[in-house]
């Protein structure tokens, strides 16, 4: 073994204590009931309990609401941030991203008390609110990155060809700019599902998402049910990211 | 008569203040294939772009079949472009990508099918139309690109540097058959390049341009059998270029050796010689003989040998010809009066205007210079500085204005500088000194030697 590749261990040790070693973990909790036997009992209870697949269901709706939310509002951001006709210094795309510096938790607190000041009732209003908020510069980034990096000449070319500027950037500008898109969606789209924080700030827990029925099985000691859900959730994100995966690294679009 | 289809008439353009194109007048004629050639940041992109649409004019005209294109939005304009790397849409296959235009334009389908086929059989693509584009060579681009632009049969088609990206070889066989569409199609094609030797293959009409402004108009051969100006003769082909003196009439006097030419100017004007190194000839012959030389370097080119000779009077000259000489070999040579283009100067010494500090001290091109002079502080002074009469320091500091080597000619004994200030402007050097294009130079004038200072007539 040569002494370069020896470097990689810390890393490999660090890999296999926080994240492979918890994956088992929670692995084992979900087929396991609470005497340590192997069952697929905690798995079965998630498809009967009603509760559990009710707030699954409102999980997703929220997640592709927020999703939608910020590619509407996400995308003309960016377009006009990489177009050096209306920005032309770095600082705005600076602010844009600024968010990002801060806890999510902190801005969530500070969202939920402004609300609460302006006398405004936390709902599902506010929960996308806050949803759209936190998640929106994620969205910013890579659709910003791609355009960006898009050589102009391809809606050059489509003009001269006959399209109008709106025309071009329908037909040439959207469509290359998709893997920015797509790496926005999955930055958005999964922490959604799982997000707990947010839900429990600005709705005072009225409405419950996925994380939260996790968090709360976790904390009242029911290990193997909150492993199991975890299980189902990780499936489910993994499932989407391997349905976008090679799009995405034809284009680089994440940075 | 041929028809004018594009039309420049005073055209101006600056970027943030940068003079980009200078008052350009030019017609470019029906079917012809014209190329617009310069070095990068001459404005022959600026030009096309303008024409396509995608730049306005600042100042002047711009006609399509004499009907103003000016304010015509650029998917409005009958043209079509040949972008500098393609552009094809990676999203759309190659059908997809020629198709692009007519569908715009709601061709009906089957016609689509049948123009698309058309296209690409006469690019020689005929199979591809299912192919992804970034599956494709350069040179395969390359013809799509082409056909996708020619599909919608466009009044002139724009070509940017359209062979540039691609190899040697695949270039020259890209040329030829550029060169046989266009006399298929019969389409109007303005062509830009910085490559001399594609221009010169290609076009009906090359245009060469330097420094936002028309340098010379003119056929292949024209341009370069005779060049109007240094810059011109230095920009195409291999040149010679030398100071001269007509000494009587079609008499010019260069390499310190008189010669018969066939171009007239004054007696005693100054001029610029050309003498292209293919037409100065060996001979055995003492009659013919015109002056003597020593051959300094002999190198094998492939078709020809280059060879450099050292002059009887102290000038070094290139010279190709089929056979070689041995390095040393005294030689006689001639050349032929019609193989020697005289050329009007274009300036005989660097023309400065400034005001008098005081009587050591004018200020010029915003620096103060130490010129002894017998005017009152703030007179406006004409300054005349001939070329050698300026000193490049290596260190600025040593200067009194600093300036970047802009370009180099050598003219045989000397090199002939160009020199850009900071602030832009342009001062002419003649220097023994080797330089590089880009070197930072202090700039110093040798007090006393030629410099002129006139009071500025009001």
């Amino acid at each position: 073994m040569s002494k370069r590749s020896n470097w990689s261990i810390p890393y490999v040790v660090f890999l296999v204590l926080f994240v492979v070693l918890p994956l088992v973990l929670v692995l084992l909790y979900a087929f396991q009931d609470g005497m340590g036997h192997f069952t697929f009992k905690n798995i079965g209870k998630f498809f009967t309990d009603r509760d559990a697949l009710s707030t699954f269901a409102v999980s997703v709706e929220v997640a592709l609401e927020n999703t939608a939310i910020c590619i509407l509002l996400g995308y003309p951001a960016a377009w006009i941030l990489s177009n050096k006709k209306y920005n032309r210094s770095a600082v705005t795309i600076i602010l844009f991203i600024m968010p990002m510096w801060i806890n999510a938790l902190m801005r969530t607190l500070a969202t939920a008390q402004l609300f609460t000041m302006l006398g405004i009732t936390l709902g599902k209003g506010t929960l996308l609110f806050g949803m759209v908020y936190d998640y929106l510069p994620f969205m910013i980034y890579p659709i910003y990155n791609v355009l960006n990096k898009m050589d102009k000449s391809y809606a050059e070319a489509a003009v001269d060809l006959g399209a109008t500027p709106w025309k071009a950037f329908w037909k040439v500008t959207v469509p290359l700019s998709m893997p920015g898109v797509m790496s926005g969606v999955l930055m958005v789209f999964m922490p959604t599902v799982s997000t707990f924080a947010i839900s429990e700030f600005l709705t005072n827990n009225k409405i419950k998402l996925f994380g939260t029925i996790i968090q709360e099985n976790i904390n009242s000691s029911s290990w193997n049910y909150g492993a199991a859900l975890a299980f189902i959730m990780l499936i489910i994100i993994g499932i989407t990211s391997l349905f976008q995966k090679d799009k995405d690294q034809a284009e680089g679009a994440l940075i | 008569m041929a028809e004018k289809i594009i039309e420049f008439k005073h055209v101006s353009k600056s970027f943030d203040g940068k003079n980009v194109l200078n008052d350009i007048n030019l017609y470019v004629n029906k079917g012809e294939f014209l190329t617009l050639l310069g070095p990068s940041g001459c404005g022959k992109t600026t030009m096309l772009r303008m024409i396509a649409g995608f730049l306005e004019p600042d100042e002047g005209e711009l006609l399509l079949d004499g009907k103003p294109l000016v304010g015509i939005p650029p998917h409005e304009r009958p043209l079509n472009t040949v972008f500098q790397r393609y552009a094809l849409f990676p999203h759309l296959d190659v059908y997809d990508n020629i198709a692009f235009g007519l569908k715009l334009k709601k061709v009906p389908q089957d016609e689509i099918d049948k123009r698309v086929r058309r296209v690409l059989k006469l690019v020689a693509m005929s199979d591809y139309e299912d192919r992804d584009v970034d599956t494709l060579s350069g040179g395969q681009q390359q013809r799509i690109a082409i056909a996708r632009a020619i599909v919608n049969q466009p009044k002139v088609l724009l070509l940017d540097e359209p062979l540039a990206a691609l190899d040697l070889k695949m270039r020259k066989d890209m040329q030829i058959e550029l060169k046989e569409m266009h006399k298929k199609l019969g389409i109007t094609f303005i062509y830009v390049t910085h490559d001399q030797e594609e221009a010169l293959t290609l076009s009906d009409t090359i245009v060469v341009l330097n420094e936002g402004k028309i340098q010379q108009i003119g056929t292949p051969t024209d341009i370069y059998n005779e060049p109007v100006n240094c810059f011109v003769a230095d920009f195409i082909g291999e040149s010679n270029i030398l100071k001269g003196r007509m000494t009587g009439k079609r008499r010019v006097a260069f390499i310190k050796h008189e010669f018969d030419c066939v171009d007239d100017f004054d007696l005693d004007e100054k001029v610029d010689v050309v003498v292209r190194p293919e037409d100065i000839y060996f001979t055995t012959d003492p009659a013919k003989c015109q002056f003597k030389a020593k051959v300094n370097t002999c190198t094998f080119k492939g078709v020809h040998y280059e060879m450099w000779v050292d002059t009887d009077t102290g000038y070094e000259l290139m010279i190709q010809d089929y056979d070689p000489y041995p390095v040393g070999t005294e030689v006689m040579l001639y050349i032929d009066p019609d193989d020697i283009q005289v050329m009007k100067k274009e300036r005989t010494c660097n023309t400065l205007h400034g005001t008098v500090k005081d009587a050591e001290t004018v200020t010029l091109l915003d620096a103060d210079f130490p010129l002894p002079n017998e005017f009152e502080a703030g007179t406006k002074v004409k300054v005349e500085i001939p070329f050698e009469a300026i000193d490049l320091m290596d260190n600025l500091d040593d200067g009194f204005l600093d300036g970047e080597v802009h370009s180099i000619l050598y003219m045989g004994n000397h090199y002939h500088l160009t020199v850009k200030t900071e602030d832009g402007d342009f001062l002419w050097v003649d220097t023994n000194d080797i330089w590089d294009k880009g070197d930072l130079v202090g700039i110093r004038f040798k007090a006393g030697e030629g410099i002129k200072i006139t009071k500025e007539d009001e």
